[in-house]
């Protein structure tokens, strides 16, 4: 059993329109996926795909209009989407934490950096001030900021981006999760100070053996930080499997298309023709949602696309594949 | 003028910004000089701070650099304020990041490609909406969209709006801001394509600014990295990617990280973030960081040399060919990683 298990999530917008008719837009139709302890998985996608919404259903940080409508999210065997609000509380911030790409406006402004992180702890479980204190200093030293006794008083505005984004990932550890769930981490980030930040969250998850998720449009950070990677288009995972074998051998043609789209293979092969504009989530076509995109499209593509295991672990959501493979 | 001379020459180009504080100054822009000629594509990199934006506003004249010589098109323009350079922008034009913010929300798509014609063309309301037309087609924007406001488009759809705006005139020069950064990556190739369909079809000259590597290198002839406003290094965009020389250049390129799993890396982590531009380094910008730094590094800014034809390079390390940096700077990227790849 993994330690995170995505059964099967559906999520919906429910609005109202100026007439006052609702209106459903299926953001998320039937994630599943999984997250062993030691492990990193990369989700990627174009913007509305629907990366962010799978995080924020699964740890209960949905928007108001957003709603959980199906799925199950097993972590550590309990499904957090049956759990209570005061309960989900407990787990968040202890068990399960999140970094964001803002470091700036996630930290709080009126507080030094070393009282946010006594406050992180002591929200979670009983220890004396000076204990949280030396854990706190011990945690701003594992994160590479240097001068950690005197950097615990400074204010969040005196931070630079990098040490910001440091600070954000020792509040993440401070309380020694299991899951940890960074949405777009580095993005934002300079590109040498990207490098630094990801090779010292990656270390952290190394050593603490945690359970990781990245959700990044970044192909780059994909291929180099994560074991294995879901690409979503749509609300759906259209294929998952080891970052090795998608980069070589993508079944998808969504999971083609975006390969061939990045510079080097376009260096390599010239403009492949992949634009497109995103599906309607309001009124969704039938069958696969990639079809109208599609450069391998058939009739078949108006119906449920079927989920086809390739080859070990890798899995893809599509009837082309699936007349090349057997049907799982 | 001959049709060899340079299209955009640049000298000794610098732009201070008043700081944050009374009195402070932001050195944005430290003398830079390069020139481009028609129909070239030359990339600026450089991370945030390092002056690439400033200087490509410096160039279509939406700033007035402080000191510097600016030559466009034959003519000196280094003293020509924003408001007296409306009539070059008919030879001149930028796009931004953010399409969106760039185009005014009430006009139609029609009107914002119109509008252009209207301010720099004789051309009356029935030969613009055929030239309208022609330049939607030109972009690959359907026609059907010209009716559409801005709201109604993708970011896709917008960007190749600000560039049908950019050559509705038929520019020389197109400065580049980041035109592809908030697009998703299908969406990206799709419009670097057109630009480069465009540069093929009409001859346009491009200063394109990213902090893309992968991105600058596919679309540019030749590459200038920046750093600290300063040039630290220029040359062909597949010497300096391939054969980096400038420390920097050398850590920038190997920090970067290709989409791709097999291409190991060996890379230079730099230690520290670009410093503040209130208080410039004496001497070379990079001195700070940079691994191989010796005591010279700091007391003056390094002369341009020429390790290879066409190639510049601002560091003393290129006279006897030390600049390599050592492997003890080196870690592999992802190892921890790709060992439990198996």
């Amino acid at each position: 059993m993994s330690l995170l298990e995505v059964e099967n999530l559906h999520t919906h917008f429910i609005t109202r329109d100026l007439g006052n008719r609702i209106r459903v837009a299926t953001a998320l139709n039937g994630v599943s996926f999984a997250v062993g302890e030691g492990e990193v998985v990369g989700i990627v996608g174009e913007t509305g795909a629907g990366k962010s919404l799978t995080a924020m259903s699964v740890i209960g940080l949905l928007p108001p209009a957003a709603k959980v409508v199906a799925g199950t999210a097993r972590f550590a065997g309990d499904d957090l989407l049956a759990m209570s609000p005061a309960t989900l509380n407990r787990l968040r911030g202890d068990q399960i934490t999140l970094i964001v790409q803002s470091p700036k406006t996630s930290l709080d402004p009126l507080k030094r950096i070393g009282d946010q992180l006594v406050r992180i702890q002591k929200a979670h479980r009983a220890v004396s001030d000076d204990e949280a204190r030396r854990n706190a200093v011990e945690m701003l030293a594992t994160v590479g900021i240097p001068d950690p006794e005197q950097r615990a008083r400074a204010w969040p505005h005196e931070l630079s981006g990098g040490m910001a984004q440091r600070v954000l990932i020792a509040m993440a550890l401070v309380n020694g999760p299991r899951l940890l769930i960074a949405d777009e981490p580095t993005t934002g980030l300079d590109v040498t100070v990207q490098a630094q930040i990801l090779d010292l969250l990656m270390e952290l998850v190394q050593a603490r053996r945690l359970a990781a998720m990245i959700i990044t449009h970044d192909l780059g950070i994909v291929a180099h930080y994560c074991h294995r990677m879901a690409v979503m288009f749509a609300g759906r995972i259209v294929e998952q499997g080891k970052v090795a074998d998608i980069f070589k051998r993508p079944a998808h043609p969504y999971t083609k298309a975006l390969i061939a789209s990045t510079p080097k293979q376009i260096a390599a092969r010239g403009y492949a023709k992949v634009g497109g504009l995103p599906p309607n989530l309001y009124a969704l076509p039938s069958g696969c949602h990639y079809r109208d995109r599609c450069p391998e499209a058939e009739a078949a593509c108006t119906t449920e696309p079927p989920l086809v295991t390739v080859r070990d672990g890798q899995r893809a959501l599509c009837h082309v594949v699936a007349r090349g493979t057997r049907v799982q | 003028m001959s049709s060899s001379a340079p299209l955009v020459t640049v000298e000794g180009l610098v732009k201070h910004f008043p700081g944050p504080r009374a009195g402070q100054v932001i050195h944005a822009v430290n003398g830079v000089s390069f020139a481009m000629t028609a129909g070239e594509t030359v990339g600026l990199v450089g991370e945030s701070g390092s002056g690439k934006s400033t200087i490509g506003r410096a160039v279509v004249k939406l700033i007035t650099p402080t000191s510097g010589k600016i030559v466009f098109d034959g003519q000196d323009v280094s003293k020509t304020s924003p408001q007296a350079a409306r009539p070059l922008r008919d030879r001149m034009q930028i796009v931004f990041q953010d399409p969106y913010g760039a185009l005014n929300p009430r006009m139609t798509v029609g009107n914002l490609i119109g509008e252009l014609l209207k301010l720099h063309t004789e051309l009356d309301r029935e030969a613009r909406a055929v030239r309208v037309r022609e330049i939607a087609d030109q972009v690959r924007l359907s026609a059907e969209l010209l009716t559409r406001f801005p709201h109604e488009l993708s970011g896709g759809q917008l960007q190749r709006v600000c560039i049908a705006r950019a050559i509705a005139t038929r520019p020389k020069l197109i400065v580049l801001d980041e035109p592809t950064s908030s697009l998703d990556l299908s969406v990206r190739a799709g419009i670097l394509e057109l630009l480069r369909d465009l540069q093929r079809d009409t001859g346009v000259a491009m200063l394109f600014i990213s902090h893309d590597l992968d991105t600058v290198r596919l679309v540019s002839h030749r590459i200038l990295v920046l750093y600290l406003g300063m040039v630290v290094e220029e040359g062909p965009s597949a010497k300096v990617f391939e054969h980096p020389v400038h420390p920097y250049t050398q850590s920038l390129l190997s920090a970067h990280l290709p989409p791709d799993p097999d291409e190991r890396l060996a890379r230079h982590v730099l230690s520290g973030e670009v410093p503040s531009a209130v208080r410039l380094p004496s001497g070379c910008p990079f001195a700070p960081r940079c691994p191989i730094a010796m005591p010279v590094c700091s007391q003056a800014r390094p002369a341009m040399e020429m390790p290879a034809t066409g190639h510049q390079v601002a560091c003393v390390r290129v006279k006897d060919g030390s600049y390599r940096l050592p492997d003890s700077a080196r870690r592999n990227v992802g190892d921890s990683v790709s060992h439990a790849r198996g």
